[in-house]
């Protein structure tokens, strides 16, 4: 089963990450991405850039009204994901738990929906 | 690779049998499933263009060795060569077999290659993957296809099993006679999920997945080859022959789940159906009752009505009963429900479902709602009937599930209030 790995964070934990500790963190990402890498679970991921860098799209009346932002304004966004391919959903939050963000912003775990099925 | 599907299917055929050949002559497992892989690989390309050897298999014995030795070699010169030049071996030239290379080997080695590839020290998802490769001769290009993950993850995969295989130094024998009908169970439950994982597929993007399904039968029938008297391996060939049979009905070519009672029967495989039923029936008559049987059983009851109302509902509900006493399982008291419904009338139905709310993980399955929606829509009770489709539909994570869910809640919609629903969000 597939799992998306919603990984949140602000402006706070993201300087933490660029800061002192910061070193420290990445090496304990890079730690666990080797791990999933060689377990066979990785799937992908990638860091978002910060928010600051977003566009907007939202269709007014079917006309397309581009906005930047939203900007760091909101208590915590999107800052990155991961998919992994495990055995069951307690491993994927096991990863998540792991994971060193989670000490500052949550994640959120999430299944990817599939296009086979069953009858019924 | 655009191969011909006549060498595809011969290289798939010869796979386990020169990886047997290897095994015995080298041992290293690991390296040999390696060396095999590369003379499959090197077959694809030189035989369409060189025409196919004498004797293929020994061409693929002879290659494979070849690539053994330069392996060895190279490992002991600590260099390594990515050699796509060496990799070039003439195809006549590779042709000197030795003796017992002419000869087919004096047992059939796919049994014990399947047996070392689902050893229960591997995950499901590490037996499925080597099963297929070692044995079912796929290249990890295509067992990554099938199973929709990157290439480089699924590689991880089988080195990762390889040598979890190499670190237990499971040997390649048969196991012990006491541990044989254990070491077969896990055998057949992989190809079982091999044959499922296609057979849920659907259109379109599922395409390469849906092989899986010939692929499992294919092994299937090898093994049922190896061991015809083995009442569980038949057992499961026509479980699979019988729901393979239905394939062709049970989806719109947009992908929409039918439901079994409303497939067009005319559409079902015939042929699977009679190879199926003459399987299983000559299993139930000679071998010990088993769960893959009964099952066979309870499709073949299904796949011989002509018309949904025709179903032998009896015959299945005692099949069940059966069923639950042998393998008991909340999947197969949930088919069970539907049984007793169709029989003694929906509430006898949803009783047996009442008992599956006690198990946490059933509590929260999509099935569950599922199930005790279309009972209560049977009871006729279309406001709770609905919310179950609706609860269900939300809960289930497969695309093609959750629409036909959603397309029956909503038929119980009442009229003039027929809502739109949003995924995620229905209410």
């Amino acid at each position: 089963m597939k799992y998306m790995l919603l990984i949140y964070d602000n402006a706070q934990s993201r300087a933490t990450f660029l800061g002192e500790q910061g070193e420290e963190l990445m090496a304990e990402i890079d730690a666990i991405m080797q791990e999933l890498t060689e377990s066979g679970e990785l799937v992908g991921g990638d860091a978002l850039a910060d928010p600051s860098n977003t566009k907007t799209i939202r269709l007014v009346d079917g006309v397309p009204a581009i906005t930047d932002g939203p900007f760091a304004e909101a208590k915590e966004h999107l800052g990155g994901y991961l998919i992994v391919d495990c055995e069951s959903v307690e491993r994927a939050a096991e990863i998540a738990r792991r994971w060193p963000s989670a000490r500052f912003t949550p994640l959120e775990v999430r299944p990817l929906m599939d296009t086979s099925g069953a009858e019924m | 690779m655009s191969a011909d599907p006549a060498q595809v299917d011969l290289l798939r055929r010869l796979a386990p049998r020169v990886l047997g050949a290897l095994v015995r002559r080298h041992r290293r497992f690991d390296a040999c499933e390696d060396a095999v892989q590369e003379a499959l690989l090197a077959a694809a390309v030189q035989w369409p263009r060189e025409g196919l050897p004498q004797s293929p298999q020994a061409w693929l014995i002879t290659v494979a060795s070849r690539r053994l030795a330069d392996q060895q070699r190279s490992d002991h010169a600590r260099r390594r060569r990515e050699d796509a030049a060496a990799a070039q071996v003439p195809a006549d030239e590779a042709v000197a077999p030795g003796p017992e290379d002419e000869q087919p080997p004096a047992e059939d080695d796919t049994l014990t290659l399947l047996i070392l590839c689902c050893h229960p020290a591997l995950s499901p998802a590490s037996q499925l993957a080597l099963t297929l490769r070692a044995v079912g001769g796929l290249t990890t290009a295509e067992i990554a296809g099938a199973f929709l993950v990157p290439e480089a993850t699924m590689a991880q995969r089988i080195s990762r099993a390889k040598q979890r295989l190499k670190d237990i130094d499971s040997p390649f024998a048969m196991p012990p006679e006491a541990e044989r009908a254990e070491r077969m169970r896990v055998v057949l439950h992989v190809l079982y999920l091999i044959f499922n994982e296609g057979y849920i597929a659907t259109s379109g993007p599922d395409l390469q997945r849906s092989e899986l399904t010939r692929e499992a039968i294919r092994l299937t029938r090898a093994v049922h080859a190896l061991l015809p008297g083995d009442g569980e391996v038949a057992g499961l060939l026509a479980l699979m022959l019988l729901t393979d049979a239905r394939r062709p009905a049970r989806t719109r070519a947009d992908g929409t789940l039918i439901a079994l009672a409303e497939q067009d029967r005319g559409l079902w495989n015939r042929a699977y159906i009679e190879e199926g039923t003459a399987l299983i029936t000559d299993a139930l008559a000679r071998a010990s009752l088993g769960p893959y049987q009964l099952q066979a059983a309870i499709a073949a009851v299904h796949d011989e009505a002509l018309r949904a109302q025709d179903t032998d509902w009896q015959q299945i509900l005692a099949l069940y009963e059966l069923l639950a006493r042998v393998a008991p399982n909340p999947m197969v008291t949930l088919n069970h429900a539907v049984a007793v419904a169709m029989v003694r009338g929906p509430r006898a139905g949803l009783d047996l479902l009442a008992t599956l709310d006690a198990d946490d993980r059933m509590a929260a399955h999509h099935r569950l709602d599922a199930v005790r929606a279309h009972l209560l829509e049977m009871a006729g009770d279309h406001g709770a009937a609905r919310d179950g489709y609706r609860s269900a539909a939300r809960r289930s994570t497969s695309l093609p599930e959750q629409r036909y869910l959603e397309a029956r809640a909503a038929r119980l919609d009442p009229p003039g209030q027929r809502s739109v629903p949003t995924a995620g969000a229905t209410d």
